[in-house]
């Protein structure tokens, strides 16, 4: 009988078998190799080899960094604007999109509205890098015919973190406004026509009815988002950023990548990374604990 | 004014609702045009500087629409062997990641979606998966780790660390799971294992889900730029995306030979740049009406459940 149960079984082994094989190699290694972060690393000893042992002098000497706390501050300051604005600027959009009763005007709207969701920071970031200069820019074009002074918006501290808040809004705003949408398409039409009866107007119908349907969405989606506080969007400010914004714009996964990869301070990066991984693995595991709790959401 | 008090009274509608114009829908439709404007002009802009002469260019003269339209710049990107060869590691990539992704993710998906009195390791194995999307080791272990494996400067270094996608894993798991189980207990009184089950039915019956799954793994291996640049040693292996990150983002011009660039007199940096910008999106906007229906579909199925 057992016998029968395994022969039943090992099919569902062998098919799960190289996928697993993938995930060690490639995600289970590279855990192992967090004890990189207490080596004075050597490259060419190997991930596994004889490397000398350090303690904590690495997290010391990141600590000792005086831009250190800068960068995280960054970090934390970029990544909860987007985080906010992200969850508000998708609702509001829906809300709105949702009162529009032409459906050509709906659709062309959901179209045009995320297609940035879809190109890379790449693309963007040259549209933005192009668009943004003060000297031959479009938009600083517009803003001269008004008689004012061009904005160097990626290369003055004082506008650089706006600019990456605003333009991540712009990349992810279309995504979150269809997760809505399709939430607000699971309300019941029968509510509407309840409340217009009882003589409820526009905005009744959007506080009492529409709101409180995407509920559920909004608890989950802001949930899941506090797992990537620690995520300032390393695309975006590798691909618009330079020195003369450090001070305001370098996040930690930019600070890891300059530190380790260009100046290959191994150790010091992997120490940063580490640091990050498990405030990152606190927070996310947080919020699939809460979302589990309040909106009953579970991914397997 | 009489006129609207007699039909109050008759017709039992408010005076005021009735004589008061409604501007919400006017304002609301003028925002949202507003708004949509605001995420396709930008690129519009773009695409038009990269059509127009380098002299309409620099004089600030391109607004919406090409000025002194003309191809230069893409003929001369066209005469680069080093966009080819880009261009070429671009669609092997995904040549090779896409079905890759596919075929892992539907390897893993099915076992995991079985009940745990079926499938008695099922939590153990959801777990080393999940664990990966909790924890990682960071970028520098991840790096020694290609460079362990001798994955540097290959084609597998940009495919292999991916190979399965464990989100897209989750969401095909959940919908094997609203598959009507009878379907699968029909196939096993006729004899069919798990394998047999998997192809002739759960894959079949899935394909709009996978065809999503396909799409969102070629947007992903197309949109890639990072790991190109740091896997690929020589910067005549890299994609697409890490070649134009080297051109627009870097200003990095050695790759299309800046000597030959200042003889075109046609052709400017920023044109050349709009251009490489352009091509880089692409496939991404052709395949864009596509892209826009499954993606919407790929939500509902995602996010949205439960």
């Amino acid at each position: 009988m057992k016998i029968g149960k395994w022969r039943r079984e090992l099919p569902l082994h062998v098919m799960i078998l190289p996928g697993l094989l993938l995930i060690l190699l490639f995600s289970y290694v590279p855990m192992a190799g967090i004890t990189i972060a207490f080596q004075k690393f050597i490259p060419a000893r190997g991930l596994f080899g004889n490397q000398k042992w350090v303690g904590w002098d690495n997290f010391d000497y990141v600590m000792n960094l005086p831009n250190f706390k800068q960068v995280l501050w960054n970090t934390l300051y970029i990544s909860s604007l987007k985080l906010i604005l992200g969850l508000i600027v998708p609702i509001v959009v829906a809300v709105l999109l949702n009162e529009v009763k032409n459906q050509l005007l709906k659709r062309s709207v959901q179209t045009a509205i995320y297609l940035p969701y879809f190109l890379s920071w790449v693309v963007l970031g040259g549209i933005l890098i192009d668009i943004l200069s003060p000297s031959e820019g479009i938009v600083n074009a517009l803003i001269k015919s008004f008689g004012l002074d061009p904005i160097f918006f990626l290369g003055s501290n004082h506008w650089f973190p706006s600019t990456l808040i605003v333009s991540d809004i712009w990349k992810n705003f279309g995504y979150g406004t269809i997760v809505y949408l399709a939430a607000i398409t699971g309300i019941d039409p029968g509510l509407y026509e309840a409340a217009t009866i009882d003589g409820a107007n526009r905005w009744r119908k959007i506080w009492h009815i529409t709101i409180p349907g995407m509920r559920m969405v909004i608890v989950l989606l802001s949930v899941l988002s506090l797992g990537q506080l620690l995520n300032a969007g390393f695309d975006q400010v590798f691909n618009l950023y330079s020195p003369q914004v450090y001070e305001s714009g370098d996040i930690l996964d930019t600070f890891v990548y300059r530190i380790g990869l260009l100046d290959a301070q191994y150790g010091v990066a992997t120490a940063v990374g580490l640091f990050k991984s498990i405030v990152s693995l606190i927070l996310i595991s947080g919020s699939y604990f809460f979302a589990y709790r309040f909106a009953k959401y579970r991914i397997f | 004014m009489a006129q609207t008090a007699t039909s109050n009274r008759t017709g039992g509608i408010p005076a005021n609702r009735k004589s008061r114009r409604d501007w919400f829908p006017v304002l609301n439709a003028v925002l949202l045009i507003f708004i949509s404007l605001l995420c396709i002009l930008p690129l519009i802009h773009i695409i038009a500087l990269s059509f127009s002469s380098s002299a309409a260019a620099s004089a600030g003269r391109v607004r919406l629409w090409p000025v002194d339209f003309t191809m230069a710049s893409y003929s001369f990107t066209a005469g680069r062997a080093a966009f080819w060869k880009a261009m070429l590691v671009s669609v092997e990539r995904i040549g090779i990641g896409t079905p890759l992704n596919l075929l892992m993710t539907i390897l893993v998906a099915y076992p995991l979606s079985k009940e745990t009195t079926a499938f008695r390791m099922r939590m153990v194995y959801a777990w080393i998966f999940f664990m990966t999307m909790l924890f990682n080791g960071g970028l520098i272990p991840w790096y020694s780790t290609l460079k362990e494996f001798h994955l540097l400067d290959t084609i597998w270094g940009l495919v292999l660390p991916g190979a399965v996608p464990v989100f897209s894993v989750i969401l095909l798991l959940n919908f094997f799971r609203e598959i009507p189980k009878e379907l699968e207990e029909a196939a096993l009184i006729d004899g069919a294992g798990h394998w047999r089950t998997l192809w002739t039915i759960f894959v079949p019956i899935s394909k709009p889900a996978i065809a999503t799954l396909a799409l969102f793994s070629m947007v992903e291996h197309w949109n890639s730029w990072f790991d190109g640049l740091l896997i690929m040693g020589d910067p005549t292996h890299y994609p697409l995306q890490s070649y134009i990150q080297t051109i627009v983002i870097q200003q990095n011009l050695s790759n299309v030979s800046y000597d030959d660039v200042l003889n075109l007199a046609q052709i400017s940096d920023r044109t050349l740049k709009a251009s490489q910008i352009f091509l880089g999106s692409l496939p991404i906007i052709a395949a864009y009406p596509f892209l826009q229906k499954y993606f919407v579909k790929g939500i509902v199925l995602g996010s949205v459940k439960g």
